[in-house]
């Protein structure tokens, strides 16, 4: 085959939209050496993919959201990556430097990764590519893989995930294994039309301790572009895990990121979401309290400006007893921006002592910002502590006072005042150098200066 | 010449008339107690002077060290060298002291300034020590959370560092122990000098045990009855605001 036709038939490859059957096509044969139960659960979700509907302003999961801009029919799967895009997506990867492995992705292929260290690859632990370990830990990971989706109303975006990952991290720690440094993963969006479907799959067997943090980013400001990533976190017994996901797409993508985390016998789990990025994101959450004694705190903070869109959908199931769960979803909207929270905790029968807790607190910055909040409760079990709270309000008039007659600024009052309704989030960052590039993010969204380094605490 | 300077001043809230004809005068390096029962108005004095917006200043003067205030900004006034120590600080959450303390100090200095942060935080602790405030606090959220005795000694802990030419402490004494009541004054007579003049509003003869003032004035019906020596409050200890109230009566 010559050099021109192999260039001839990838493009035409690329061209094909993602909601075509040649593009799956072309997708399942560029695997390679996939297992047949990898081809056969690509082939249920692709069908399940072409047979469920688009959503429409009608449907209930989807209300107060926009469904005008959803067609996928304009992204196309990358094909190869230029050397300088690949430049581009590693020089972009370099957030935090203190980390115990690191991989950076660009349209869904590794480009970079540091190994975990042999001491602890050889004690069992797992830090691979998804693409590599389904191969070689297939028997491990198929029993989680896609096994538990939010299913929160984007099913027909899952099971498009479904068909069409190819990568992503994977992270199994073995029993007992406590690892201290966070595990990295950029996730880079390279190129116009480009759609990616990075999946994260953290495996904590019982008593593992661990960290990962998720960092989605585009090497352009301007391309169109798709994402629609999925995380799934399976805590075992007495697991202590803590996962972070930074959405920071450019503000033209279109994103969905649909995660599930799901929590054994006295597992403790920690997430922390903070949009940024994307034109319109949906994130969609399910945390599933499936042992006794089991603890899951979901946190999120999104910074919406212009005309952006935050969708959030949130479910926490209780299925076991003497659990606690508690979601706190933070926005703070500017300009035309606009946010939904729509959250329900539902208890079973059978999860007695539950403690769960859902809060949605909105921070109009800008008069013609909107934040529509849907909190719900469905409860089975009759000996339960729950509560769930939505507020919407502008800055405080009387902590702005009090910042002026100490001689602040109005800017830099209020700018304190934002920061410091973040805290609430920020504090379970539990990463300096994450939290500062984040402040640096979110201070240029506002056009300010970032608040000056951390308060010192020791004498 | 050096002082807060007020005159004939006619406050309203709501549009009711609080504080009527109001003139006082505070040199600086003085300390002026201003003393009254509930419903006065020195509170409302207080608020207006530091520009509080829901107080309208309808008639009158205020200056600053010749500095005409009813003009400025909230945070101008500030930074002209009038600190309020308020009665009800507010509390705001996720704002750390340490973070506060140091934008104020930032808002003081000059554009191609900056604050040293090595010598800032050595200030800071000392003057925590000062007024015995434990050192953790420099990374909790401004009076979240705090007790009434906290709260008063982190208002004091922000006039010592701000170093203001003249402060109005409203109620200061108001919510604490004794304990607490002579740590904030040993705080405040540290900071007395000939660069600081000081209203300290009350209605507790107690706090002019340990704050000793130059002059004492008694406030009724929004305007000043009385005024004199520091033996007035002492006096007024003794025979009650009624005493005050049947001389007003006679006049």
């Amino acid at each position: 085959m010559s050099n021109a036709s192999t260039l001839e038939r990838v493009s035409a490859k690329a061209a094909k939209s993602i909601t075509s059957s040649e593009a799956f096509q072309n997708h399942l044969e560029s695997l390679e050496n996939a297992p047949k139960w990898l081809i056969d659960l690509k082939t249920e979700q692709w069908e399940q993919f072409s047979s469920l509907p688009m959503p429409t302003p009608k449907s209930e999961a989807w209300r107060f959201a926009r469904t005008g801009n959803l067609s996928l029919d304009k992204y196309q799967l990358s094909s190869d990556l230029t050397p300088s895009e690949i430049e581009d997506a590693q020089k972009n990867s370099h957030l935090i430097e203190s980390y115990s492995g690191k991989m950076v992705f660009a349209n869904d292929q590794l480009v970079e990764k540091k190994e975990a260290t042999a001491s602890l690859s050889q004690a069992g632990l797992i830090w691979a590519p998804l693409a590599k370990a389904i191969n070689e830990h297939g028997s491990l990971l198929r029993k989680f893989l896609l096994t538990f989706t939010p299913d929160l109303g984007s099913e027909k975006f899952q099971a498009l995930h479904g068909a069409l990952f190819s990568n992503g991290s994977f992270l199994y720690v073995p029993v007992g294994m406590e690892v201290t440094l966070p595990f990295v993963a950029y996730h880079e969006i390279c190129g116009h039309g480009a759609a990616v479907f990075p999946h994260t799959l953290i495996i904590a067997d019982a008593g593992a301790k661990v960290h990962l943090v998720d960092i989605f980013q585009s090497t352009g400001a301007n391309t169109k572009n798709f994402a629609c990533g999925m995380a799934s976190i399976f805590a075992g017994a007495g697991a202590q895990v803590s996962y972070q996901a930074i959405q920071e797409w450019n503000l033209e993508t279109l994103s969905f990121h649909l995660n599930s985390v799901s929590a054994e016998r006295d597992a403790d789990v920690q997430t922390v979401t903070v949009n940024l990025g994307s034109h319109q994101t949906r994130s969609e959450q399910h945390t599933c309290l499936s042992g006794p004694g089991s603890n899951v705190d979901n946190f999120s903070l999104s910074v919406p400006t212009g005309n952006q869109e935050v969708d959030q959908r949130t479910l926490q199931t209780h299925k076991a007893p003497s659990c606690r769960s508690n979601m706190l979803y933070k926005n703070a909207l500017m300009d035309d921006s606009r946010t939904i929270f729509s959250g329900l905790i539902k208890v079973e029968e059978s999860a007695q002592q539950t403690d769960a807790y859902q809060t949605n607190r909105n921070l109009l910055l800008n008069g013609s910002a909107e934040a529509n909040s849907l909190p719900g409760l469905e409860i089975l079990a009759n000996d339960v502590k729950c509560s769930h709270g939505a507020t919407t309000g502008e800055l405080d008039k009387e902590q702005l006072y009090y910042l002026l007659a100490r001689g602040i600024t109005r800017k830099k009052a209020e700018e304190l005042l934002v920061f410091g309704f973040f805290e609430e989030v920020f504090s379970h960052l539990e990463n300096d150098e994450l939290r500062e590039h984040l402040n640096s993010w979110i201070g240029k969204k506002f056009h300010v200066d970032p608040p000056t380094g951390n308060p010192v605490t020791n004498s | 010449m050096s002082s807060l300077d007020i005159r004939n001043l006619e406050i309203h809230v709501e549009g009711k008339p609080i504080v009527k004809d109001f003139t006082l005068n505070v040199p600086k390096g003085e300390v002026h107690a201003l003393m009254g029962p509930n419903g006065s108005g020195k509170s409302t004095l207080a608020k207006a002077l530091a520009g509080h917006e829901d107080y309208q200043i309808v008639a009158g003067e205020a200056s600053l060290n010749g500095q005409n205030i009813l003009k400025m900004e909230v945070d101008e006034i500030a930074r002209a060298g009038l600190f309020m120590a308020f009665q009800y600080p507010s509390e705001i959450p996720g704002v750390s002291i340490a973070n506060f303390i140091r934008a104020a100090l930032t808002a003081r200095l000059a554009d191609n300034e900056e604050l040293d942060a090595a010598r800032y935080y050595r200030r800071l602790y000392e003057k925590m020590d000062l007024l015995k405030i434990d050192r953790k606090f420099t990374a909790r959220s401004v009076n979240e959370g705090f007790s009434g005795g906290e709260k008063k000694r982190c208002e004091i802990l922000q006039m010592a560092m701000l170093q203001p030419h003249f402060a109005i402490m409203d109620e200061t004494d108001s919510g604490l122990d004794i304990d607490a009541l002579k740590i904030v004054s040993h705080g405040v007579n540290t900071m007395r000098g000939p660069d600081l003049g000081i209203l300290l509003i009350t209605h507790y003869q107690r706090l002019l045990d340990y704050i000793v003032p130059d002059k004492v004035h008694v406030m009724w019906d929004g305007r000043i009855v009385r005024s004199g020596g520091k033996e007035l409050a002492l006096e007024l200890e003794e025979k009650g605001y009624d005493w005050v109230k049947e001389e007003v009566a006679v006049v």
